[in-house]
């Protein structure tokens, strides 16, 4: 048992969910590892690793008065994890074109085929709520080479999206 | 011949500001021969301060000609470096071996021009574009006490205003 417990949490966007949340697992003894916060479509997310030998039933019930008191939804998942494991993206692809169904599905089915393993994707609808634009930016790492992630960029492309492949050197100083 | 031990944040020393070189010595030689050394024991290290060992003096090596097709002096000994201009601004991604395990967004100069003394105490200009550039102005932070932390910029909006900004 590692006690690294994974918490997704979930509410419409207000101030004090981050310092409220983060406040009662110090207070409950819990250690804070990786997170990934964000506003999406005007909720505010959260995906957190938080180590505690308590149980998770001890920990939701330390986060009860927060939850509701904000209106939140919350759940803990147990995890195999560990820190200190980043790997580091070699590139970054970012696709943007009119919003329509299926860029997504059909950009990363593309990329699997190539062996490229995506660590980190943001995407976002812009423009007008009348031409509303889909923007996916991703980083990741091209296993079977960046040739293979070239082709698949070709066929993305082909689709009718914008599609640019950037080589991310990691200047280690 | 050694490899020096890497100082790793958060020691604290790696803040301060370091002293300019006066003398040019055989014990500046040795050091400058274990520095090297240093920096290429480091995974993928394409540069190294020498606060980063522990020695506050003003004195960086950049050697960037290992990476493929891109524009580089060789193997620059920097000694009491001073950036004289600084032209164009790019987003780039950068590690560093006093704080392992975590890269990040750093805003930095396209093109520098620098003057610095090399290993003999002669003043030589350099002229530093892209990558090189980068390595540059990452190590001599590194004088002042400051690490690519201190510049760090976000990795989601940056990212993408860089590929509106090419076209």
């Amino acid at each position: 048992m590692n006690n690294w417990k994974m918490l997704t949490l979930v509410g419409q966007d207000q101030p004090g969910i981050v310092a409220r949340i983060t406040t009662a697992l110090y207070e409950a003894g819990a250690q804070l590892g990786e997170a990934s916060m964000m506003r999406l479509g005007g909720n505010f997310t959260i995906m957190l690793m938080v180590k505690s030998e308590q149980s998770i039933e001890e920990l939701t019930q330390c986060l009860t008065p927060v939850v509701q008191d904000m209106n939140l939804t919350i759940s803990f998942q147990s995890i195999e994890a560990s820190l200190h494991q980043h790997e580091i993206p070699d590139s970054i692809i970012t696709v943007y074109g009119a919003d329509r169904s299926g860029i997504v599905a059909k950009t990363t089915t593309a990329l699997l085929e190539a062996g490229y393993n995506i660590t980190d994707l943001d995407s976002d609808v812009a423009g007008s709520e009348a031409e509303p634009i889909y923007i996916i930016q991703i980083e990741g790492i091209a296993t079977q080479g960046m040739a293979a992630v070239e082709k698949a960029v070709e066929q993305i492309k082909a689709d009718g999206v914008n599609v640019d492949l950037a080589p991310l050197d990691v200047m280690i100083g | 011949m050694a490899i020096l031990d890497i100082l790793k944040y958060p020691d604290e020393a790696l803040k301060q500001v370091s002293e300019p070189v006066e003398l040019f010595d055989d014990q500046l030689q040795n050091f400058l021969v274990d520095l090297e050394e240093t920096m290429w024991a480091g995974p993928g290290g394409v540069g190294i301060a020498a606060p980063q060992v522990g020695c506050f003096k003003r004195i960086a090596i950049v050697d960037v000609s290992s990476k493929p097709k891109i524009k580089h002096n060789g193997c620059m000994i920097l000694i009491n470096p001073e950036i004289k201009t600084w032209e164009g601004m790019k987003i780039g991604r950068e590690g560093c071996m006093s704080v392992p395990d975590y890269t990040g967004n750093v805003i930095r100069a396209e093109k520098i021009t620098l003057q610095a003394c090399n290993a003999q105490g002669e003043l030589i200009d350099y002229e530093c574009t892209g990558y090189e550039a980068r390595a540059v102005q990452h190590e001599l932070d590194h004088l002042d006490g400051l690490l690519f932390l201190d510049r760090l910029v976000s990795r989601r909006t940056d990212l993408f205003k860089r590929k509106v900004y090419k076209k």
